[in-house]
């Protein structure tokens, strides 16, 4: 190739290269922010429990267990439209959900559960945004899946679907158990 | 009437001014004030994006702040505090992303580009001088 023709060549060359960036950014989502908590430990949390304002509901409750943490609130609507999912999840026994009440009345949100039923093992209470901080949520519903070793392995912001289940969720669930420490009596 | 009309509509425009994000309880050492101003304006808030959460009107921006103030009172430093946000909600909460080996490229791309246009002009105007002068140019 001749000087002067790729002289030409490199502006175009170029030119195409940013409009093919830009086409991609037009169909990201801007409000999808990755999550610096993939691999690493859950932090912990120790809040009153939904129900049972005297009670605790932590972390170490759920040692060596594989299990959700979903984040939800009354005013939520996605978390309405995910409820059916969860309910689901709860009767087939996959994985215990943990709840994160998050930023809403105590009254609404006991309500909102008697309407629409219970998927929860426990539920924290966080009207204060205390844990929700140190979980870096910020919106609801969140989920985040944990396992037996306390390690986050994956993270959805948004409704949770029948497919983002089937595809991202249920294949690293399987392999958290199969990585999990064995039952008890066995070591 | 020629002074009162001009006092008149400066008094409306004074409760505007008044309408901060957190008027209440500054803190109380000067310092820290300005850190926490400071601090705020850089983090992004995640809720409402492209805008810092000294400017934001939402919950979570509420409580950013809140939790800031109490790491401030704390007596952690500007870094621990950004370093904190950070852990938890990725370098897009701040606005000016620290320099490290996966935005490498964002922080050199403007020095390269430029010298890349300088080592084009030098080459330009050197194959220029080198043209003989045409005395009918315009």
């Amino acid at each position: 190739m001749s000087g002067s023709s790729l002289k030409f060549f490199i502006p175009i060359a170029a030119f195409v290269g940013l409009v093919g960036i830009f086409y991609i950014g037009l169909y990201k989502d801007p409000t999808l922010v990755p999550s610096p908590f993939i691999g690493k430990p859950a932090p912990e949390f120790d809040l009153p429990s939904l129900q049972a304002p005297d009670q605790r509901v932590s972390k170490a409750d759920m040692q060596d267990q594989v299990f959700l943490v979903n984040v939800w609130a009354s005013w939520c609507p996605s978390c309405v439209q995910e409820h059916e999912l969860l309910m689901k999840i709860a009767s087939n026994g996959t994985v215990p959900i943990i709840g994160l009440n998050w930023k809403d009345e105590r009254s609404a949100g006991l309500k909102w559960l008697q309407r629409l039923g219970n998927p929860y093992t426990a539920i924290a209470y966080d009207y204060d945004n205390v844990v929700g901080i140190d979980w870096g949520v910020y919106g609801a519903p969140e989920t985040f899946l944990i396992d037996a070793d306390g390690i986050i392995v994956h993270k959805l912001v948004g409704q949770l679907t029948p497919e983002i289940w089937q595809e991202e969720f249920l294949p690293l669930i399987q392999e958290a158990k199969s990585r999990a420490p064995a039952e008890e009596g066995a070591g | 009437m020629r002074t009162v009309l001009p006092c008149f509509m400066l008094a409306l425009l004074m409760p505007f001014c008044a309408w901060a994000i957190d008027p209440s309880d500054k803190l109380a050492d000067p310092e820290l004030q300005a850190m926490y101003l400071s601090i705020t304006q850089e983090v992004r808030c995640l809720v409402c994006q492209n805008q810092p959460i000294s400017d934001s009107t939402a919950p979570l921006a509420a409580d950013l702040r809140r939790e800031i103030k109490r790491m401030i009172l704390e007596g952690q430093t500007e870094g621990e505090i950004k370093e904190f946000l950070v852990e938890r909600y990725g370098d897009f909460i701040l606005y000016k992303p620290r320099f490290a080996s996966w935005n490498l490229l964002l922080w050199l791309a403007p020095g390269m580009l430029l010298l890349i246009g300088f080592v084009a002009l030098l080459r330009i105007v050197s194959r220029r001088a080198q043209l003989p002068i045409d005395e009918d140019a315009p």
